[in-house]
């Protein structure tokens, strides 16, 4: 039966947590979150405000540094290097290359005060590009692929509506073509009509795209539309984890039944 | 697809399922108790057994969604045997990529994707170029009476029935080497229901092992070569 | 004017021994590391901030008692600011001044080159209001050194983009972002545009100080200094389709003079003491009343 037949499936994971924990002072807001996440996988994060999942997305993108256990990434070639042992300047280099963060509140990952082209252009300017003509070119590429009209080009993001600047923010971190990316929230503050349009965007995208990505999210619709698998964290601990469709409909832990069972039917 | 009939294609032994409620008083609700089948390449069988006897969980269990207490569900995945209920994540999902097909009369909605799109997902997914894949799409939704009309709207809005046909086509668009079929013909229509039956026809023709959930005896008569009989398993 | 001894009562440039000895090591750490921003103990000089006190206080620090200064604001020497900072130090310093600048040893300006290229054995101090490059775009302080320090500058093009989404050019015309050495992107102070080359390959030693954000940085003499730029979008310096209205050069930062509520202007040399050689030489411009070009 060990005889796997699975060639095809990628065999090294692009990110590897081994007992991953952060205390702040005595309050252990994670603790011993191991898993390896393999290209084009989506992992998804669920649990309830306080379960650690924010705590831990920061561990895992290299924004805090994780109190025990390590974090490892595949760089592109191939090798796997811990995070704790890359100097900063090499973690901050991948943070805008290989890595792209898309926070919950637009406001936290978008330059308010520069024009969107100025916002999408940064991560070419800071990666060498000098070609004005070709990082407007790419800008009004990412522009459309996100569906913000053309003419908003040389607006401030503070014009655009929330849902804008979120599919703004999305621009801005995806056209380095990163291979991993860290989501909190995604749809946090969004309007239900809104979070539908930028969910299958998002969907669309790390499919298309082939992007391996990590979501945290409180909303199980969220995580059953773009994960492919689940991991559900309670007082810091990861309780159960699995396929999405199986943790969702044949949850085992006690807390994943109640996580489950508490979503409003429409 | 070249298979030898009586080649095995899913052997299940062992299987164990009890559903526990931790919210209800840790109810434990038994499903099955060291269950064993074996599907042979090129076959179809009809999953009988009373109401609440648990083929639908059967078919999760099989299809990765629910997980097995105990045993093994062997499935012939590339080549070599793959025990679904002790694989990883991305091991089923390469399964149900290439090997395990699912077809239920519901369809899960995404929001915003054209109806074409949604049928012609699982043989881009597989590495099919978007042309034949939208070809393939194309004519599933034809033969299932989907007006071209609708094909570039989302089936959001569409009827129960029209969602089950997209579904139904997304099912077939690939062929997969097992199919898991869970009531695919229930509430049809005549004309529809016939070409359901041709599709699950051309499928094992070609080379498909099926099991499925048909609540019809006709449905059953005409499909399957064999059932395989679910009883109430003993209380736990 | 004349020498009579410092101010009796006063250290000679006015800041004490030690307070120069610090301010000493802090420049010879900036000419070590072209165009790093060396934070420094700015004291408090008697005149506000946004005055010039940063350049003051390196001018006090350099000066020696045989130094012959010049001070220039806009290019001028008769400025209120030029003509007080001169004063300053020859009353606290006792030194020679000048307004002509191939006689200092030292100049201290706001905002200009000289039009007339300096040489080795003298020294141009800047005023610097703002030192960082990068703070329009970074507030954070603990962030744009980590920035320096990691030479993450994509930052910088993000402004000069900025202006071209805009303006249709880069339309920064002053304190345009430059690359020193090839390592450090420093803020050239309120400069325009227009002296950038000027300080590339520079003959002079080039010092910055900046009193009340407290930092002092130097382009050592013989530097590479290149002004940021895109690929599509070259560094070019400011023209003008008028010559100077004095003396007639077509080659030197014009001002923009109002003559009167009729729409009468005068554009003249910023630099008056090239003009005033020029013309000192023969030359005229449109405006200068006599006959025009009577050298040439």
């Amino acid at each position: 039966m060990s005889a796997l037949a699975a060639e095809t499936v990628e065999m090294t994971p692009i990110l590897a947590a081994r007992g991953v924990g952060h205390a702040y002072g005595d309050f252990l807001a994670c603790r011993d979150v191991s898993f390896d996440l393999y290209p084009g996988e989506v992992l998804g994060i669920v649990g309830e405000s306080g379960s650690g999942k924010t705590t831990l997305l920061k561990c895992l993108s290299g924004h805090l540094e994780p109190t025990e256990g390590e974090v490892g990434f595949a760089v592109r070639d191939g090798e796997m290097r811990l995070l704790g042992e890359m100097g900063e300047p090499e973690r901050r280099a991948l943070a805008r290359t290989d890595w792209a963060f898309v926070h919950q509140n637009p406001r936290d990952g978008l330059r308010m005060s520069v024009s969107a082209g100025a916002n999408i252009g940064e991560r070419l300017m800071a990666n060498g590009h000098r070609h004005y003509g070709n990082i407007r070119e790419a800008a009004l590429e990412w522009l459309a692929k996100v569906e913000i009209d053309a003419e908003r080009i040389d607006d401030l993001p503070r014009t655009f509506s929330g849902g804008m600047q979120q599919r703004l923010q999305i621009a801005r971190n995806l056209v380095t073509g990163p291979r991993l990316v860290f989501m909190d929230e995604p749809t946090g503050g969004l309007d239900v009509s809104v979070q539908a349009r930028l969910l299958d965007l998002l969907r669309g995208l790390v499919q298309r795209l082939g992007l391996s990505a990590i979501v945290v999210t409180h909303d199980l619709a969220v995580a059953r539309l773009l994960s492919t698998r689940l991991m559900v964290m309670q007082g810091g601990r990861v309780i159960e984890a699995g396929l999405t469709d199986q943790v969702l409909e044949d949850p085992q832990a006690p807390y994943s039944q109640l996580l489950v069972s508490s979503v409003l039917q429409v | 697809m070249s298979v030898d009939a009586n080649t095995p294609v899913l052997r299940v032994s062992g299987l164990t399922k009890t559903f526990c409620l931790h919210l209800q008083d840790e109810a434990r609700i038994p499903v099955f108790d060291a269950l064993g089948f074996t599907l042979n390449a090129g076959e179809a069988v009809a999953l009988n057994g009373p109401s609440g006897v648990g083929k639908s969980s059967f078919l999760k269990l099989v299809y990765g969604t629910y997980l097995a207490a105990a045993g093994e569900i062997a499935v012939m995945h590339r080549g070599g045997w793959v025990d679904i209920a002790n694989a990883e994540p991305r091991q089923v999902l390469d399964i149900r990529r290439e090997t395990l097909g699912y077809v239920t009369q519901f369809l899960r909605v995404i929001p915003r994707v054209p109806t074409l799109d949604i049928v012609a997902e699982p043989l881009i997914e597989r590495g099919e170029s978007e042309e034949a894949a939208r070809a393939r799409a194309r004519d599933l939704l034809n033969r299932l009476n989907i007006p071209e009309t609708l094909w570039s709207l989302s089936p959001l809005t569409f009827s129960g029935g029209e969602q089950q046909r997209v579904n139904i086509a997304r099912g077939f668009a690939a062929s997969f080497p097992i199919m898991l079929l869970d009531e695919p013909t229930a509430s049809l229509d005549a004309v529809n229901r016939q070409t359901v039956i041709d599709l699950i026809g051309e499928a094992v023709a070609a080379g498909s092992a099926v099991i499925g959930i048909f609540h019809s005896k006709a449905d059953r008569e005409q499909i399957a070569s064999r059932a395989f009989e679910l009883t109430p398993a003993l209380a736990a | 004017m004349t020498a009579t001894g410092p101010l009796p009562g006063y250290n000679f440039a006015y800041l004490n021994e030690q307070t120069k000895r610090m301010i000493r090591r802090a420049l010879l750490k900036a000419v070590a590391i072209p165009g790093y921003q060396v934070p420094f103990a700015s004291r408090e000089m008697p005149m506000p901030y946004g005055w010039g006190t940063g350049g003051m206080q390196v001018t006090a620090s350099i000066l020696m008692p045989d130094d012959t200064l010049k001070v220039i604001d806009q290019g001028a020497d008769d400025t209120t600011n030029a003509v007080s900072i001169r004063n300053f130090f020859a009353k606290t310093a006792a030194v020679e001044t000048t307004t002509a600048t191939a006689q200092a040893s030292v100049i201290q300006t706001r905002h200009r080159i000289p039009e007339e290229p300096l040489r080795e054995d003298q020294i141009l101090v800047y005023q610097v209001p703002i030192p960082e490059p990068l703070r329009f775009l970074e507030p954070r302080e603990t962030e744009t050194r980590k920035m320096h320090a990691l030479s993450e500058y994509g930052l910088m093009h993000v402004k000069l983009y900025e202006d071209i989404a805009r303006y249709g050019h880069i339309a920064t015309t002053y304190a345009y972002p430059v690359e020193v050495d090839g390592r450090y992107v420093m803020d050239p102070s309120p400069t325009p545009k227009f002296d950038n080359p000027k300080m590339d390959d520079c003959a002079a030693l080039q010092l910055f100080g900046a009193g009340r954000e407290k930092r002092i940085y130097a382009i050592p003499p013989y530097t590479k200094v290149i002004s940021l730029d895109f690929d599509d979008y070259p560094f070019e310096v400011q023209t003008w389709e008028e010559a100077c209205g004095l003396c007639g050069a077509r080659d030197s930062y014009l001002d923009e003079v109002i003559l009167d509520d009729r729409g009468g202007r005068l554009f003249c040399c910023s630099d008056t003491d090239f003009c005033e050689k020029r013309r000192a030489m023969g030359y005229r411009g449109a405006m200068s009343g006599e006959p025009q070009e009577a050298a040439e």
